[in-house]
């Protein structure tokens, strides 16, 4: 019962959206007013359930681990961006977060983006012996990276052999990369839709098994 | 040597290696209510007859345990020799246990990890299973259990020494991560000094960029609003970061010219900062009174609820310009394609890869991944941002550089023929100079 009830609710809250296809109308107006309330209510339960709660309250509650009381301090700072007076308290926690992002995410972005990057770019163009697309592809990697790399040059202008020439063909590498890019995720929308329509004609509908 | 048998349901002894043992093995001896109650006498002798007549596997033996080093002392090395009656084994069993600790403490042997039949592996980190974590300064020991394909369990042939994980302040591997670091920060520091000292520094024309201004311009002369979506990620990104600055840049021309603006959010924390970006650039064009407090918004932290609400706000508002800057997931080609419908002029720039042939297929004008870092030094022009660009580049150039005398080295690998051995490949010198495998 209730899962048929949940099946005839998801559809035609598919098709509200789907709507919008052909034009904004009031059924979408539903759909989206309703989804967003919905998702907000939805993730402050979890919020509290999953991670205030648990990973919180409780341990504080039980004496267990009162470091936590640094990242509630912080939570609580945030709080008062509604007391004007206060509000510029809320900055703290802000400043700490972004702080600890950069400062955590720089080393690992050297890691990963640069000297992964330039290690995975060192390889020998050619070796003998090798089939033909592989030295290729070899090849194409190596120019390309120095290509694109050309391309974002900002503080030099576009012009001459080197930066004017090189740049052109970056953003012809970059785009060919993106079209492969785009191909490769438009096959993953178009499976998307095919789960959705599935849905509608399978258990929704049953016109196929 | 010490060596016992257990006879266990073949069922169970694939649960208990594929689950990886959530449960403490019980000890055979040690527990009435073990399921191989073997208490009375005449189960026992029925079992002592069929493990007569299986075949006889070897344990395994424990070779070494060792603390990790370059970590925080949270795990330790186990390896061992596998059984020699290898076709017989369908799985190592690794169980730890804390000498002379209560049971609930870790007291009695806890099998914390597996290896099957068919994994090579015979060095094992344990650590990294949060349901049995390695605490630093904490005494452990540890045995390999074979489990049979016909469900026995063969306990190990020796209990390891004890042994304790220790961590180090310093990760001696990640030298060349540091060295990177300092050396970029170094350029980009010296860039600033320059750039503060006077020197003209030069940045090429960036058509989006450029077209930011044009596209304030027409929603002024239309009389409506502009959409600002600063990305969907949290404010750690950089790409949030540099769309937010882009925003406090965008806001001042928008007071200057009294133009609608909306700026709706998915994280709660970008939000403050988005307001707080947006309320300075009023305060900043001698117009406070004319922020609006609704302009900046909270929608919903819901990824597709969130696309929903703000494609609604395109189609109803019609909004003349729309800015799509910072990063983006699934929903760039739902909101720029939407955005697209309504007849906006619109302006995108990501870091996200995989988004970014979206919003270039969609989009009148998009920055291209740095070229969104970029985005604020060429709208604000101040020396320190240009200097930070003008040091980024330098650093590109080393990159250039390492990959250029990677090109010479094949070439000389080639010509001495030393591009078979790794020994003597220069090539391969040149990487391992720079190997980071190690540290993934």
């Amino acid at each position: 019962m209730y899962e048929t009830i949940g099946i005839w609710v998801a559809a035609l809250f598919t098709l509200a959206i789907y709507s919008f296809l052909y034009k904004e109308n009031p059924l979408y107006r539903l759909a989206e007013h309703l989804v967003v309330g919905t998702s907000l209510g939805y993730s402050m339960v979890i919020s509290w359930q999953r991670m205030i709660y648990p990973r919180l309250v409780l341990p504080l509650s039980r004496g267990e681990d009162w470091l936590l009381i640094i990242p509630a301090v912080l939570g609580l700072m945030y709080v008062t961006r509604f007391f004007p007076k206060i509000a510029w308290m809320s900055r703290y926690p802000i400043a700490f977060l972004l702080g600890t992002g950069m400062g955590v995410a720089f080393p690992y972005d050297m890691q990963a983006l640069v000297l992964r990057q330039t290690q995975a770019t060192l390889i020998p163009i050619y070796t003998p012996g090798a089939p033909w697309h592989e030295i290729l592809g070899s090849i194409v990697i190596v120019f390309g990276t120095l290509a694109a790399l050309i391309y974002f040059f900002f503080s030099k202008p576009h012009k001459g052999l080197f930066f004017g020439t090189g740049s052109k063909v970056g953003i012809w590498i970059i785009m060919i990369g993106f079209g492969a890019t785009f191909g490769f995720t438009v096959m993953g929308r178009i499976s998307l839709l095919i789960g959705r329509v599935q849905f509608l004609l399978s258990d929704w509908l049953h016109l196929i098994h | 040597m010490r060596m016992t048998v257990n006879l266990l349901p073949a069922g169970l002894a694939l649960l208990l290696a594929t689950a990886a043992g959530a449960q403490a093995i019980p000890e055979p001896s040690a527990t009435p209510d073990s399921l191989l109650l073997l208490s009375d006498s005449l189960a026992a002798a029925a079992s002592a007859q069929v493990a007569e007549a299986l075949p006889e596997v070897r344990p395994a033996v424990l070779t070494s345990i060792a603390d990790v080093p370059n970590d925080a002392g949270d795990h330790l090395s186990v390896s061992f020799e596998p059984s020699p009656d290898s076709a017989s084994v369908l799985a190592y069993l690794i169980l730890r246990r804390t000498p002379g600790a209560p049971d609930s403490l870790g007291g009695q042997w806890t099998i914390v990890k597996h290896v099957p039949l068919g994994d090579p592996t015979t060095d094992v980190i344990d650590g990294y299973d949060p349901d049995f974590l390695v605490e630093s300064g904490v005494s452990y020991e540890y045995r390999i259990d074979v489990l049979t394909t016909d469900g026995r369990q063969i306990e190990g042939a020796s209990v390891s020494p004890v042994a304790v994980a220790s961590g180090e302040w310093f990760h001696t591997e990640k030298l060349k991560v540091l060295v990177g670091c300092v050396l970029f920060i170094s350029l980009i520091f010296f860039y600033f000094k320059r750039a503060l000292s006077g020197h003209q520094l030069y940045l090429r024309p960036i058509p989006g960029i450029d077209a930011i201004d044009e596209a304030i311009g027409r929603a002024t002369e239309m009389g409506k609003p502009i959409l600002y979506v600063p990305g969907l990620s949290s404010i750690e990104d950089v790409a949030t970061i540099a769309s937010l600055t882009i925003l406090g840049r965008v806001a001042k021309k928008v007071a200057q010219y009294q133009t609608p603006l909306r700026v709706p959010n998915r994280d709660p924390i970008v939000f403050t900062v988005a307001e707080e970006a947006v309320k300075q650039a009023y305060l900043e064009a001698g117009r406070p009174d004319s922020y609006e407090a609704n302009s900046v918004f909270f929608v919903t932290d819901s990824q597709f609820a969130y696309v929903a609400a703000v494609n609604g706000l395109m189609i109803r508002e019609k909004p003349a310009t729309n800015f799509y800057l910072g990063m983006f997931w699934a929903e760039s080609l739902l909101l720029a394609e939407t955005g697209s419908l309504s007849g906006a002029i619109q302006i995108a720039g990501t870091d996200a890869i995989t988004q970014l042939p979206f919003f270039i297929t969609t989009c009148d004008y998009t920055l291209i991944g740095e070229e969104l870092y970029a985005a604020s030094a060429y709208l604000g022009r101040e020396p320190k941002q240009v200097g930070a660009v003008k040091g980024q580049d330098a650093c590109k150039g080393i990159v250039m550089t390492f990959v250029t005398i990677g090109i010479l080295l094949c070439i000389i690998d080639l010509v001495t023929g030393s591009y078979a051995d790794p020994s003597k490949s220069l090539l391969a010198k040149l990487q391992g100079l720079i190997d980071v495998t190690s540290l993934e």
